[in-house]
């Protein structure tokens, strides 16, 4: 039933919400700490041990899917309620962060590609073999 | 007749705000499709749309809640709030794999975490310089800068403003939005013609829509490589940055 993959989600959230308020409350900080990261890692270690024992029916699925599909435009309705107008004078902050993040990014690309071997080497025509994805 | 449409309206807030949101979704990836040719993903037209529609909702009725203050809208807040936004960004970890970022190797997990602590540490900066010395609205801006949504996610957490936070979301566009556009151009500099290369710039560069919508405009196969290693790095990210990277920032101010 489409409830049990939502209510496995509603789980997953509950529980690392409340380790990350556990933790919180450990290093006496007023904050959930990692809450939604750690109910990330809840949902893909259940998932993964339900799936491998095939006790994941496609309804299942589908109730996470639906959220997962519905992230995109809940992140449009968050960007639409923010107080925007207030932040509209500090916007130079937010262009800059986000540039400065995406030079350095793209200047440790080569960095860490290293020296060119074997799967270093360039795409020259289309691969022979499908990828798998 | 227009007060009962707009009672109504008012009502079924949330209701409606689906059905604002799904009208908005469509002309983005509209005018995605139209006046882009789909270089500008559909996703990051659609969220500047969403700011904005914050500004002239906030403009218009002086409130601190964008658009959501104009009653016909209220239900944006439902909609967007942290309930719902922590339900669907938790889901999109449903279909992760472990076994991917072993395909990546060690240097795609280096480029992963590296690239979130890069992002970091430039955002990190930058709100620095320009003033700001509360830890939380430096760490909220700085996650920011790793990508739209860690940014929000860590503020709600923290505690930041809802100014600080529009700041956050804005700065991730400006770097999904750049990553689109940038990577077609410097794709031959940085050598992003491999799949090894292409793995570790989705790592280091992590905002999902920005890395594939980039690696689609340089060659369209090395998408699955990048994505391979961007998948992790929003939750990497919401995972570091209220965490550790905020304990490191409220250790230094």
């Amino acid at each position: 039933m489409v409830i049990y993959g939502v209510a496995l989600l509603a789980g997953c959230m509950l529980a690392g919400l409340i380790i990350g308020d556990v933790l919180g409350q450990l290093l006496g900080i007023d904050a959930n700490l990692g809450g939604v990261g750690i109910a990330m890692l809840l949902l893909i270690f259940v998932t993964g041990y339900l799936k491998d024992r095939g006790k994941l029916p496609e309804t299942t699925e589908s109730g996470i899917n639906f959220w997962n599909a519905m992230y995109i435009p809940i992140v449009v309705a968050m960007a639409a309620s923010q107080n925007v107008a207030a932040a509209f004078s500090g916007g130079m902050v937010a262009i800059l962060a986000g540039v400065l993040a995406v030079v350095l990014g793209l200047a440790l690309v080569p960095v860490l590609t290293g020296k060119k071997v074997d799967d270093a080497s360039p795409l020259e025509s289309a691969p022979t073999t499908p990828s798998g994805h | 007749m227009n007060d009962s449409i707009v009672s109504l309206v008012d009502k079924y807030h949330l209701i409606a705000a689906f059905a604002v949101v799904g009208l908005t979704m469509y002309v983005a990836y509209w005018l995605s499709r139209h006046l882009t040719a789909g270089r500008l993903h559909g996703s990051a037209i659609a969220i500047i749309i969403g700011l904005a529609l914050a500004y002239v909702g906030g403009v218009s009725t002086g409130g601190s809640k964008g658009l959501s203050d104009v009653t016909l809208f209220s239900g944006l807040g439902l909609m967007g709030g942290g309930m719902l936004r922590d339900l669907a960004i938790i889901a999109t970890a449903y279909g992760v794999r472990f076994q991917e970022i072993k395909k990546a190797g060690l240097r795609g997990v280096i480029a992963l975490f590296l690239g979130v602590l890069v992002s970091f540490v430039a955002g990190a900066v930058v709100a620095i310089g320009f003033g700001y010395t509360d830890p939380v609205d430096i760490t909220t801006i700085a996650a920011g800068a790793v990508t739209y949504i860690v940014g929000p996610v860590t503020g709600a957490t923290l505690g930041a403003s809802s100014e600080v936070i529009a700041l956050s979301i804005a700065a991730g566009l400006v770097k999904s939005i750049l990553t689109m556009i940038a990577t077609p151009l410097t794709a031959r500099l940085i050598g992003l013609d491999n799949p090894r290369s292409a793995m570790i710039f989705g790592g280091l560069i992590g905002t999902t829509s920005g890395v594939a919508a980039g690696l689609a405009a340089t060659d369209a196969r090395l998408v699955p490589y990048g994505a391979m290693t961007a998948t992790f790095y929003t939750g990497l990210g919401i995972l570091l940055a209220p965490t550790v990277l905020f304990l490191a920032v409220r250790a230094i101010f």
